[in-house]
């Protein structure tokens, strides 16, 4: 009896102690984790569709822009008004506020370079017309490009020339002229030659090609989780700030397997770079947002997109907007996959603030919720409240 | 005592048996992806019309890439299908979502073979590539399996 009991003790020991180990990752995890380690981030192709993406004259100015409150209507909202420098290009608010209140959070900006998709709903298709939007929305910069074209022949001339080239002949262009904005400036839009509006608009492109450039700088920095993924990645012993603790190694397993997370939120930035509906509650008091659905005319109807004639180098660049995906149940309420590196430090979370914390973030994946309008991609998944925890203590090590 | 002991060290062994089965069933992934078991690149169509063979362009697939790939059409006695009408569909049946891009045959380049350009694939697992094809002998449909 005592020798079965033994027995018993014995192997109940062996394969609690086996747990107890360092905990092992298979070489498909091991794989997984690796390709999810900012080393595995590809360099960034060069933006054919802009010419000065490259161009170290443009990051200047395109950094001194960004950073320019006149370039908006009243002059108190520039880009890093809501893409703040010190709080990982984003604001901490649940819903972006320039001249007004938008619908929207913002979004941060490393890597964002790396993206096909502009905005949650990716309405835009580069990185040089993503940044004209917001200078015409009238909640945002709330301008128009014929005064900004105006301002920088005034402001930024000399500068401007350098890179881009002579300035036209602005001086029968209206102060203030857009297709988009008030009645009156679309009037004056209207009245202006052929010619006068598309020397408007390669001026307001250029600003565009500036800022872009100005935003392919901006990088994620290595985090605590990439060191620990170059260490399981060598085989060597993680030391010092590349240690994750044991809940953190258990919150990184269940990432990568059953909490199913990196399904969308792959690769090195922690996006698939697509658009999905999880079920996201909407935010209370705001009208109805049907994120993809709506965006696809959007960017189709863009002068600015890449099959439009504002566009430098060739249509092969264009593949993405060509072969866009138009239509769909599954467009319905999709958003765009965040990337999560920095994200434990910057709630609220989601495409309208809707989750102040990244426990309701992750009660919301793994409850799957029915979508208020088309289908949530979720499936539920049963986790216990520690498996949650650990979840969440994996995210806060992509942020340190 | 002693059948105390004997019922106890059955007990320890069936329990090592179970766990056993259990964690076998959890790493083969038993009863999942059944339909994607079969990934041949060669199939006949559903009422065997036509043959297809597809192939990505470069060789390679990188995940959250645009890329190509080469179709070939043949009837089932093996000769090329010229100038055929190719839809392209698909998706991931475990994600209730088609595929992120809308590919289209771009180009007929002879013989049989067709270039479909607009794939991408932005996440692993199991998707599916369905070609709707329609030519002088008819029209089929063949769902290729994909694993990522």
């Amino acid at each position: 009896m005592r020798r079965v009991a033994a027995v018993c003790l014995a192997f109940s020991l062996t394969a609690m102690l086996a747990g107890c180990d360092r905990p092992q990752f298979s070489d498909a995890e091991k794989a997984t984790v690796a390709s999810l380690a900012l080393s595995a981030l590809p360099p960034l192709q060069p933006d054919t569709t802009n010419r000065f993406a490259d161009d170290p004259g443009a990051a200047a100015l395109g950094s001194t822009l960004f950073f320019d409150q006149k370039l908006s209507r009243d002059s108190t909202v520039s880009c890093s008004t809501c893409h703040k420098i010190e709080r990982q290009f984003q604001d901490d608010l649940p819903l972006a506020v320039g001249v007004g209140r938008t619908n929207r959070r913002t979004m941060p900006l490393a890597g964002v370079a790396h993206n096909a998709w502009f905005f949650w709903d990716g309405r835009r298709d580069s990185l040089w017309s993503q940044a004209l939007t917001p200078l015409e929305n009238p909640l945002e910069h709330a301008g128009n490009r014929a005064a900004y074209a105006h301002y920088i022949k005034a402001r930024f001339g000399e500068r401007y020339e350098r890179i881009f080239g002579p300035l036209p002949d602005l001086s029968t262009v209206p102060a203030n002229a857009t297709p988009l904005g008030t009645d009156a400036e679309q009037a004056a839009w209207a009245a202006m030659t052929d010619n006068q509006r598309d020397d408007v608009n390669r001026v307001f492109v250029n600003i565009g090609k500036a800022i872009a450039a100005f935003e392919r700088s901006l990088m994620p920095a290595q985090t605590r989780f990439d060191r620990f993924a170059q260490a399981l990645a060598s085989g060597a012993e993680p030391q010092a700030d590349a240690i994750l603790s044991e809940e953190e190694v258990q919150g990184l397993k269940l990432f990568i397997g059953r909490a199913t997370c990196v399904t969308c939120h792959n690769g090195p930035l922690f996006t698939d770079g697509s658009f999905h509906n999880v079920g996201v509650p909407p935010a209370a008091n705001l009208p109805p947002d049907r994120g993809r659905i709506d965006a696809v005319a959007q960017v189709e109807a863009d002068p600015f997109n890449c099959l439009g004639s504002y566009r430098d180098g060739g249509a092969e660049a264009c593949g993405e907007l060509r072969f866009m995906r138009k239509t769909g149940v599954e467009l319905i309420r999709a958003f765009k996959t965040p990337s999560l590196r920095g994200t434990a430090t910057r709630p609220p979370y989601m495409h309208a603030g809707q989750f102040a914390t990244l426990e309701q973030v992750v009660a919301n994946y793994l409850d799957a919720p029915a979508s208020v309008e088309g289908t949530t991609e979720q499936h539920p998944v049963q986790l216990s409240e520690r498996e949650r925890s650990a979840l969440v203590a994996f995210l806060k090590t992509l942020g340190e | 005592m002693a059948s105390l002991g004997r019922y106890l060290l059955a007990a320890c062994g069936l329990a090592a048996v179970l766990l056993g089965v259990l964690a076998a069933v959890y790493v083969s992934g038993f009863g999942r992806h059944d339909a994607a078991s079969d990934v041949s690149r060669s199939r006949k169509t559903a009422n065997g019309l036509f043959m297809v063979s597809i192939e990505p362009e470069k060789g390679a697939v990188r995940q959250g890439e645009l890329h190509a790939w080469l179709v070939t059409v043949t009837t089932a006695a093996g000769q090329p299908v010229e100038y055929a009408a190719i839809d392209v569909s698909g998706g991931m049946p475990e994600h209730n979502h088609g595929l992120p891009t809308s590919p289209q045959v771009t180009d007929y380049l002879g013989n049989g073979h067709y270039r479909i350009e607009g794939m991408k694939f932005t996440m692993r697992g199991w998707w599916q590539l369905r070609l709707s094809i329609s030519a002088e002998a008819g029209s089929d449909t063949v769902v290729f399996n994909l694993a990522l």
